[in-house]
């Protein structure tokens, strides 16, 4: 035991454990909620839904679904029980249409049957008659309209109209920035399973099951506390099932209820796709005044959000466009307006980076258009921006940036990926490459950690320790495939000083860990890691105690390491110890709590300290375009990430190099087309085109900031890592544009709006080739490109 | 009756519903649920599963040839015969597999629910590997999505797993799987029959010519990636299915002195060595077509055969003059591809009669031939424009060009008027430039959620431009593929 007392534990924080679930994943024993036994009388459920984007229902006429054997009942909002609106913030959220249908996909009656096809058949055999009503699709016409979801809102410092009006030189322009559908690869689902008393057990692909919880016991008019919602593990999430996943539980539970039967709702993916919102479109005008080194004096932003038909999160997610429209520079004087466009289509809703990556998008944009305006290296005006450390370090919201690490993580990142040797070796290659161009990007990110509504920066864990020494752990969040689970373990086992395999990690349940906040915002470990280790330490404590009084020591006298407690020349293993201590009638359960220091934010100001920290990365790109069909290949990034001392480093590594794959796909080829009557039509994987295995870079060099702790008191000094990798990706976009602006010898800024699709790649190449022709080589004319 | 084995257990089915995916056959009749629907239209892989088929060698040397498919575009009715392997079957004596212990230890799973596909995916490239290859690799998963992970970690398994394969319970039973195989193979034409339902599974030609005459009305099943959509997409009934998999004669390739003749339901992985030994850029378009689970199933006759405007293989094959061969009962006819496609969907195909072999013209020295595939993701996805050109020229002048396009109209379609301001003209720049303005009047394109009409026209006159620059400065870098 001494032998042991002596080595350290190999399964805390800091070691790089595998996904707790991965044998199971590879072996294809994780059980999703689709894979569950299902029940001799389960039912099956399947939505109507609107075949047009705004129109006042007429009539429905049910009568037609029972004509076919197995349904079991059809239901429209007349059938809810209790409240009819599932809006997660502010109402606006049918849970089946009301008189009016604002989206096309938009549930109108639901049926369950035997089996999905018969629910299927069932529900288009419906009869549903409408009035057309005059749809709005698009968020230009929208914000000329003032057509709003809500209120917006502006952050101003100083006055920006008087810097713009002064500044050496002036630029405008105008981008749109698409939406992006999360595609986690296991739809929407539900299973839900009426019990006694009117309860309801829910099982529930969500990030956000107290929310889940509560919209149930809504729409039953019963008390939270008949409702339980279990969740064990998501096939993925990435923000599309924090607050979309209500509403098939809130369907099941209602027929459940009305039937007494079991009953669950998967979507298919099409279904998915048309019915759930997506990451908000942008549209974006600046205007911006800088000085000779590309130094902004003054900013004038307006970012509009594409909300859909209603306002979900749109408020905290137009937001954080807002909060992010800085990314890693001092704008100067500013304005920035933040507007929430109503459009007819489905509620666009929480995806990584909340609205962020859109803000972030905007800023990098102005920065590659000041350098092509002044004929400069993207990178020296990046550079020319960057928040300083002392001055120039406050936010437009009234932040000060602190323990910016930008400056030297840019500066290791220029050196390790030879970015100036790069630019040159490409400046040579382009001159003689007539069809393939190259393009080179280096692009920051700081990404502020805590979400901005305050009050759900709270987090509660549960422990159980057994009398063998096996401990139950719970949490308030959910795991989506990003480790949270096993960092929180990790973090556990840290305290107690055990192996990981003594911690059964368990399902997020509301009957467990009660009034939880969704797991989002990349708050995950942080929040719950805390709430964990605040359980840990109280049990911990707890011992530490009894073991002082047993070994007849002082409480300091005893060490805890490696599975062993000694106390001075006396050394018990855990599990003695647990079970000496259950003789001697200590408690060995407990709660855990957290809530995150320092944080406030005035709203009504606009003025506030909204983040505990800033997470900060860097990513360097290189593509080559070909500048006949517009298509590219990404051929080498280099990242460099911050995660503070990393909890968990492979799995940290994971969550970088994922995020940034999928950022570059958001802004490259994953394009949503809706037709002129607002119908999506890339509405699957064969027209909706995530990065596949070829689409990463050929050369991918990735790295985490090393031996830098979070000045913040974190989780062991951690950093959040969901969200902030994904916006690295943007490196991908602006390497794209740099690569087609060399056609114009770096002269003229490329309108390619994002997506990046083939098609506006080589539009942004007819406008180069235009501008070479007419010898325009300061300002890009706008032009109208096909769509 | 139909019969095949799941993993090593004997399935002997008769009276299942025809139209049942090996996805619901697995997840639903057998509850094996290891086995994922991620989008049920064979675009995501989430639901791949291996089969195993008896393949001899020249020497007449049985083996086990495995291959990858995507299990939701598959009829349970394609089994006979054959070995179904789910991720189920992989883990051994409670020890996970070689593929399944690389995926965990290179932190290859997130979520984990695209997962089981992969862990499939990269068996099948275990089993026919000769060692570790990127590029093998990439191939292998390029029809698996994966929205977590950025894939890196999952190139890692699958260059750990074939730098050290292990003797796996596969190989250990291999005689045994063997034998049994044989004992099922099919002696006379299956069926599938569940009352109102029914695919029959013919093994000879004389005897699908037959079937197809006594029932006109039913469907060709051949690899089903199309058909099977109809079902798991559209939720339509197929009442009669023919199941052409089994006719052996279908999926020959013989090699004459002048030609490649290809049978129709030879899978577009078949179709690969024969076409890129002649035409490499062939070859280059089937590594992107689709993806490779796709191609273990969809077959050459199939892509001709649904006649869609967007198939691949159309336009290289006019290009190259290919001719097919129809039969109907007794009766064969040979007609030239570009004349099979009449008009949106409709064909010169008349009732029972089916595709019997593609004839392709070997490569000539005097033809250049080069084909182009763009698309918003280069890999697994459908074209926005294909094109493919070839082109033979005396003292400078065009003397012979054969060009046509994918995605510009209804139908795969030769540029005709492109190709007549080539014709007869010394090969410069300033024919191409005439010939792209040929181009408009070929093609009116629509603007659909792929491209737009104006991209698809200056795409395609590009791409004619592209070919004249390949072909006059070889030396000029043209194709983001070439970076691999």
């Amino acid at each position: 035991m001494a032998e042991l007392f002596s080595q350290d534990l190999a399964t805390g924080v800091g070691r790089s454990l595998k996904h707790d679930s991965a044998d199971k994943h590879v072996a294809g024993e994780a059980v999703y909620i689709d894979d569950r036994l299902e029940f001799p009388n389960q039912l099956h459920v399947y939505a109507r839904t609107a075949d047009r984007a705004h129109a006042r229902i007429l009539r429905i006429d049910t009568t037609p679904c029972y004509q076919i054997a197995g349904v079991r009942i059809v239901i429209t909002h007349e059938d809810i029980p209790g409240l009819k609106d599932i809006g997660p913030v502010v109402a606006g959220d049918p849970l089946l249409a009301i008189d009016k249908v604002e989206f096309f996909g938009q549930p109108v009656l639901a049926v369950a049957a035997c089996d999905l096809d018969t629910a299927r058949r069932a529900a288009m055999a419906a009869i549903i008659e409408y009035e057309d009503l005059e749809p709005v699709l698009d968020v230009v016409e929208a914000l000329r309209k003032k057509h709003f979801v809500l209120d917006s809102h502006t952050h101003q410092r100083g006055d920006a109209a008087a810097a713009l009006a002064t500044a050496p030189h002036r630029i405008q322009g105008t981008l749109h920035i698409g939406g992006q559908e999360h595609f986690y690869l296991e739809t929407q689902i539900s299973s839900v399973m009426p019990g006694e008393d009117g309860g309801m057990i829910v099982y529930c692909s969500t990030q956000n099951p107290t929310e889940v919880q509560k919209l149930v016991a809504e729409v039953l008019n019963v008390p939270m506390h008949k409702v339980v919602v279990d969740m064990r593990r998501m096939g993925g999430g990435f923000g599309g099932k924090e607050t979309q996943a209500a509403s098939p539980a809130c369907l099941c539970a209602v027929i459940a209820h009305l039937t007494g039967q079991p009953t669950k709702m998967r979507l298919p993916r099409v279904e998915d796709m048309a019915m759930t919102g997506k990451r908000h479109p942008f549209y974006v005008e600046y205007d911006v005044g800088f000085d000779d080194s590309g130094r902004l004096h003054g900013v004038n932003l307006d970012l509009a959000g594409n909300c859909g038909y209603s306002p979900d999160l749109s408020g905290s997610i137009v937001d954080r466009a807002m909060f992010h429209s800085d990314n890693a520079y001092y704008l100067g004087d500013a304005t920035v307006h933040g507007h929430r466009c109503k459009t007819n289509t489905a509620s666009n809703t929480a995806y990584r980076g909340f609205g962020g990556p859109q803000g972030m998008v905007a800023i990098e944009q102005v920065m590659d258009h000041i350098a092509r305006y002044l004929a400069l290296d993207p990178l020296a005006v990046r550079k020319a921006n960057y928040y300083g450390k002392t001055e120039r370090n406050i936010t437009h919201y009234y932040q000060t940036v602190e323990h910016n690490m930008l400056e030297e993580m840019t500066a290791e990142l220029e050196a390790s990926s030879d970015y100036h040797e790069r630019r040159e070796s490409i400046r040579r290659f382009n001159a003689n490459s007539p069809v393939l161009k190259k393009g080179l990007a280096l692009t920051p990110v700081k990404f502020g950690i805590s979400f901005t509504a305050t009050f759900l920066n709270q987090a509660g864990a549960l422990i159980h320790i057994y009398t063998d020494g096996s401990i139950h752990l719970n949490h308030g969040g959910t795991e989506m495939g990003q480790g949270l689970n096993t960092k929180v373990a990790q973090v556990v086992a840290q305290v107690f000083q055990v192996d990981i395999k003594r911690i059964q990690i368990t399902a997020t349940n509301t009957d467990k860990v009660p009034n939880t906040s969704p797991t989002a915002a990349s708050s995950g470990a942080d929040l719950n890691g805390k709430a964990a280790q605040n359980a840990a330490e109280i049990l911990k404590k707890r011992l530490t105690e009894f073991a002082a009084r047993h070994f007849n020591v002082t409480e300091e006298d005893v060490e805890w390491r490696n599975g062993h407690v000694r106390a001075r020349d006396q050394i018990a293993s855990f599990e003695y110890l647990v079970q000496q201590a259950y003789f001697a009638q200590v408690s060995l359960s407990t709660t855990g709590f957290y809530r995150t220091p320092k944080i406030f934010y005035d709203r009504s100001q606009a003025r506030g300290r909204p983040f505990y920290y800033y997470a900060f990365g860097a990513a360097c790109v290189e593509v080559i375009v070909d500048t006949l069909t517009g298509e590219y290949k990404m051929l080498r990034a280099d990242i460099l990430h911050d995660v503070g001392d990393s909890l968990n480093p492979a799995i940290d590594i994971g969550q970088v190099e994922g995020g940034f794959v999928q950022g570059m796909g958001w802004l490259t080829t994953e394009e949503l087309v809706w037709n002129a009557k607002g119908k999506l039509m890339t509405n699957g994987p064969a027209s909706y085109k995530i990065p596949a295995v070829a689409d990463m870079p050929i050369d991918m060099r990735v790295k985490l900031v090393e031996n830098r702790k979070n000045p913040e008191d974190t989780v062991f000094h951690s950093k959040a890592v969901g969200e902030p990798p994904f916006m690295l990706g943007i490196a991908a976009w602006c390497a794209i544009k740099d690569a087609v602006a060399s056609i114009a010898d770096y002269r003229v800024q490329p309108n390619i709006d994002a997506p990046s699709t083939p098609e506006r790649v080589l539009w942004g190449c007819e406008q180069m080739r235009k501008a070479v022709a007419t010898a325009q080589l300061i300002e890009p004319e706008t032009e109208t490109v096909p769509q | 009756m139909i019969q095949f084995l799941v993993n090593q257990a004997l399935h002997s089915e008769h009276a299942l519903d025809p139209n049942m995916t090996v996805l619901q056959y697995l997840r639903e009749h057998l509850g094996k649920p290891g086995t994922k629907e991620g989008c049920a239209s064979g675009d995501c892989g989430a639901c791949t599963v291996v089969v195993g088929e008896l393949v001899a060698d020249e020497s007449g040397t049985d083996s086990i040839r495995y291959r990858s498919l995507n299990s939701c575009l598959t009829f349970v009715s394609s089994l006979h015969g054959k070995q179904l392997i789910s991720v189920e079957g992989l883990k051994h004596q409670g020890e996970l597999h070689s593929v399944q212990q690389a995926m965990a230890d290179c932190h290859g799973s997130q979520c984990g629910f695209c997962t089981p596909g992969f862990v499939m995916s990269l068996f099948a490239l275990q089993k026919n590997s000769q060692g570790p290859d990127l590029h093998k690799a990439q191939e292998a998963l390029a029809g698996n999505l994966c929205r977590c992970t950025g894939y890196r970690p999952i190139l890692d398994a699958a260059a750990q797993s074939c730098a050290r394969p292990c003797r796996d319970q596969f190989d250990a039973q291999q005689a045994q799987t063997i034998a049994r195989l044989k004992a099922i193979a099919p002696q006379q034409t299956g069926e599938l029959n569940s009352g109102d339902k029914r695919c029959l599974v013919p093994l000879t030609v004389a005897d699908l010519a037959e079937l197809y005459s006594s029932h006109p009305e039913a469907r060709l099943l051949a690899g089903g990636t199309d058909l099977a959509l109809e079902v798991m997409q559209f939720h339509r009934t197929l009442p009669v299915m023919i199941y052409v998999g089994h006719v052996a004669e279908l999926k020959r390739i013989d090699k004459t002195t002048t030609h490649l003749e290809i049978g129709a339901a030879t899978p577009l992985t078949d179709c690969y060595g024969a076409l890129n030994d002649e035409y490499p850029d062939f070859g280059e378009l089937l590594h992107r077509f689709a993806s490779l689970q796709i191609r273990n199933q969809g077959t050459l006759g199939g892509n001709i055969g649904n006649a869609s405007p967007i198939g691949d293989s159309p336009p290289l094959l006019i290009a190259l003059d290919a001719q097919i061969v129809l039969r109907q009962g007794q009766r064969q006819r040979t007609l030239a591809l570009e004349d099979y496609f009449i008009d949106y969907r409709i064909t010169a195909r008349q009732d029972s009669e089916f595709i019997e072999k593609i004839i392709v013209p070997r490569a000539s020295n005097d033809w250049t031939f080069r084909a182009y595939k763009v698309s918003k993701r280069l890999d697994d996805d459908i074209s926005a424009v294909c094109a493919a050109f070839n082109l033979s020229l005396e003292d400078g002048v065009v003397s012979g060009v054969r060009i046509a396009f994918g995605g510009m109209a209804a139908i795969p379609k030769r540029a005709r008027a492109c190709e007549a301001a080539l014709r007869g003209k010394p090969w410069n720049q300033a024919s191409v430039e005439r010939a792209c303005q040929a181009l408009a009047e070929d093609f009116s394109p629509l603007s659909d959620f792929r491209a737009s009409r104006e991209y698809r026209l200056l795409t395609a006159q590009n791409l004619l431009r592209k070919y004249f620059i390949e072909l006059q400065s070889p030396h000029i870098e043209t194709r983001v593929t070439d970076y691999v």
